[in-house]
């Protein structure tokens, strides 16, 4: 297998909103040089390939940082990191600033001021948001990018990070790549539960079915403290599309309506997971299908509305066209998505201080990755990866790491063969362990199937389950290094479905409905489950570790 | 949720399969661009943005009511217009100026 062997002061694992971000801000302080990894093309990969319509985490005129943290505690039921929402939140407008210089088009009054949707949501055509930060990062001299490397494993050797493994899945080459510092900002897991539609559509989804956990999972190997994977995200989508709702909710105020017309919100709760569980409640109980109400809506709206989706989810615009109605002439039917691990959505990641140092040394977390920090959005993102990348600068002045030990590299090395041979094959294929995977997830781990519900039994069984397809993905055989990405795709969604598993299973309560909706133990326990769960790989189990909330005031700091 | 794309209007220019986020558009023995993961396919349309010669079209899977439409885009100065063909042949236009924000 052809090898390559590259030195960094700074690798940056994901070419995202964090990454790029961080790249840019180390380029502006320091002459350290910045390797970014990228799975995919840093011009449209992950999350916003497709664009995003608004900024949803800014600070608007009246309002503080400290609205933004209460809004986010709020929204999770107090299960949050006080300390890393405001961190972020005292950035927002600065780094939105920063992206209206790089380029992108957000809407101002006629004195200049950017107009506000809500209390915290800005409007744009970020239709080429990714192709803008790819720019940025593009012209950095200090900054090489890597596309199409597929980062697979960290090299950590006394809990000190000091590079990380990747295969080049155009070029054939397995990457060794030693580092001073790493940043790892790549996206969340997609893919781990059967999807809305499993058939020819099964990658119409809400995130990119292309982000598939690895940071997760290589911080879960390496043993570095995780938290809150209990905190699953399920977004309220468009039916078949799955496109997003908030430009329906928000823009023109559509309400939820079942289908006898009547608005059902209410009745449940405005929580991003009470809004779902309202939907499937409604549904089950025989009023179903739910609607966003869109009829009725001026022309102008209509229009409107159909240039915001094409700026960020064509299909569903399509979808309008081929119809033969706008949404004045029909309601918007809607429904849950499969559930998903996003650490820029609900607070499921890494465990790290202020600083995004995790517990690993030398390695940090910025953007999806992150845990603690929920309601990120992409300008928490860019927050978090300047945050990170400021906290590396000053890592690596102190700093240096030890070289990559052969023997590890080996062993990588001769992994990736053992795929590539067809020698010790089994005969499964990638796909239909993916599907296996997901089915179990769906069926005993609160999927759509049980309607997100799950009980101990179920997921003991689950967890036997995937243990299972871990061993049976061991004889799998790839015939090109693409395949062979899959194949460490699949293992990576594998590892974490067992942490999502292992931490359902610790919150003996239901805090959030249909997010963690546990029918051994359906009522919040605020006397026991005040608390963060988080967890940590140690000898081949995972040890579930309980920690107090970080309040208001408060600053956690690693103790090492 | 794919794309399809026209062999005949294919320069084989590669940006296709440059930019695609999910790794699927490859170019054959004879330069030509193909999907080889259709299923795989997010319906980003980031290689549609991409295309020269607008060989690239989208559709909705008849799984998720798709009823055979295409979509591509073209680019005029700050103009991104978007072109829906029917499969009875109606089309509509919708242009974009990419240097106005959304409104809602």
């Amino acid at each position: 297998m052809k090898t390559e062997k590259i030195k960094t002061d700074i690798l940056i694992i994901g070419g995202g909103t964090a990454g790029c971000y961080a790249a840019l801000t180390i380029s502006e302080h320091s002459d350290a040089k910045v390797l970014i990894c990228e799975k995919a093309h840093i011009k449209r990969s992950g999350c916003l390939a497709a664009g995003v319509n608004a900024l949803n985490a800014y600070i608007v005129e009246g309002r503080t940082p400290q609205d933004y943290v209460d809004y986010a505690r709020k929204d999770a039921d107090e299960i949050v990191r006080e300390d890393l929402l405001l961190t972020m939140s005292e950035r927002l407008n600065s780094v939105t600033e920063r992206l209206e210089q790089l380029g992108l088009v957000i809407l101002k009054d006629e004195n200049g001021k950017y107009v506000t949707r809500g209390n915290r949501n800005l409007k744009i055509n970020g239709e080429n948001i990714k192709p803008i930060l790819a720019k940025a990062v593009k012209g950095l001299s200090n900054v090489t990018i890597l596309n199409r490397v597929n980062i697979i494993d960290y090299s950590v050797s006394d809990n000190r990070i000091n590079g990380a493994f990747g295969i080049g899945i155009e070029n054939d080459t397995f990457y060794i790549i030693e580092a001073n510092a790493v940043i790892i900002a790549t996206g969340g897991a997609a893919g781990l539960y059967k999807p809305n539609n499993p058939g020819f559509s099964r990658h119409k989804m809400w995130y990119p079915p292309f982000n598939t956990g690895a940071g997760y999972a290589m911080g879960i190997r390496a043993g570095a403290e995780m938290t809150t994977f209990e905190m699953r995200f399920i977004a309220l989508r468009c039916k078949d599309t799955i496109a997003p709702t908030g430009t329906l909710a928000q823009g023109v105020g559509a309400k939820q309506v079942n289908s006898l017309g009547e608005v059902y919100e209410t009745k449940y709760g405005l929580t991003t997971s009470e809004r779902v569980y309202g939907t499937v409640n409604e549904n089950q109980e025989g009023r179903g299908p739910c609607y966003l109400r869109t009829e009725g809506i001026t022309p102008e709206q209509d229009e409107s509305l159909i240039k915001a989706y094409l700026n960020m989810a064509p299909s569903q615009t399509l979808k309008w066209i081929e119809s033969g109605k706008n949404p004045s002439q029909q309601n918007v039917e809607i429904e849950g998505t499969e559930p998903y691990i996003v650490g820029g959505h609900t607070a499921s990641g890494y465990w790290v201080d202020t600083k995004r140092a995790t517990t690993i040394k030398g390695l940090y977390a910025a953007g999806d990755v992150a845990g603690g920090c929920p309601q990120k959005y992409v300008t928490g993102a860019l927050a978090e990866g300047e945050i990170a990348a400021l906290s590396v600068i000053d890592f690596i002045k102190g700093h240096t790491s030890a070289a990559i030990d052969d023997e590890l590299a080996k062993e990588k090395i001769s992994e990736a063969e053992r795929f590539l041979s067809k020698d010790s094959a089994s005969g499964f294929t990638t796909e239909q362990l993916e599907e296996a995977m997901q089915t179990v997830m769906d069926s005993y781990a609160g999927g759509i199937k049980t309607n997100y519900r799950f009980n101990e039994k179920q997921l003991d069984i689950a967890d036997a389950k995937i243990q299972g397809l871990q061993k049976l993905s061991d004889g799998l055989h790839a015939e090109d290094f693409q395949e062979l990405m899959y194949i460490y795709e699949l293992r990576e969604r594998l590892t974490v479905c067992r942490s999502v598993i292992a931490h359902l299973k610790a919150r003996h309560e239901t805090r959030w409905h249909s997010f963690a909706e546990n029918l051994d133990y359906p009522e919040k326990d605020n006397e026991h489950f005040l608390k963060y769960v988080n967890s940590r790989y140690e000898n081949g189990e995972l040890k579930i570790i309980f920690r107090d909330l970080v309040k208001g005031g408060e600053s956690y700091e690693h103790i090492n | 949720m794919s794309i399809s794309i026209d062999k005949l209007k294919c320069i084989g220019c590669g940006k296709c399969s440059t930019v695609c986020p999910g790794s699927l558009i490859k170019l054959n023995d004879d330069r030509r661009a193909y999907i080889k993961y259709p299923k795989d396919c997010w319906g980003c349309t980031s290689c549609i943005k991409e295309c020269p010669v607008y060989a690239i079209r989208f559709y909705l899977g008849a799984d998720i009511g798709g009823m055979g439409s295409l979509v591509h885009t073209e680019k005029d100065g700050d103009i991104l217009r978007w072109i829906i063909e029917k499969s009875n042949g109606e089309i509509t236009e919708i242009d974009i100026n990419q240097k106005e924000s959304n409104k809602y």
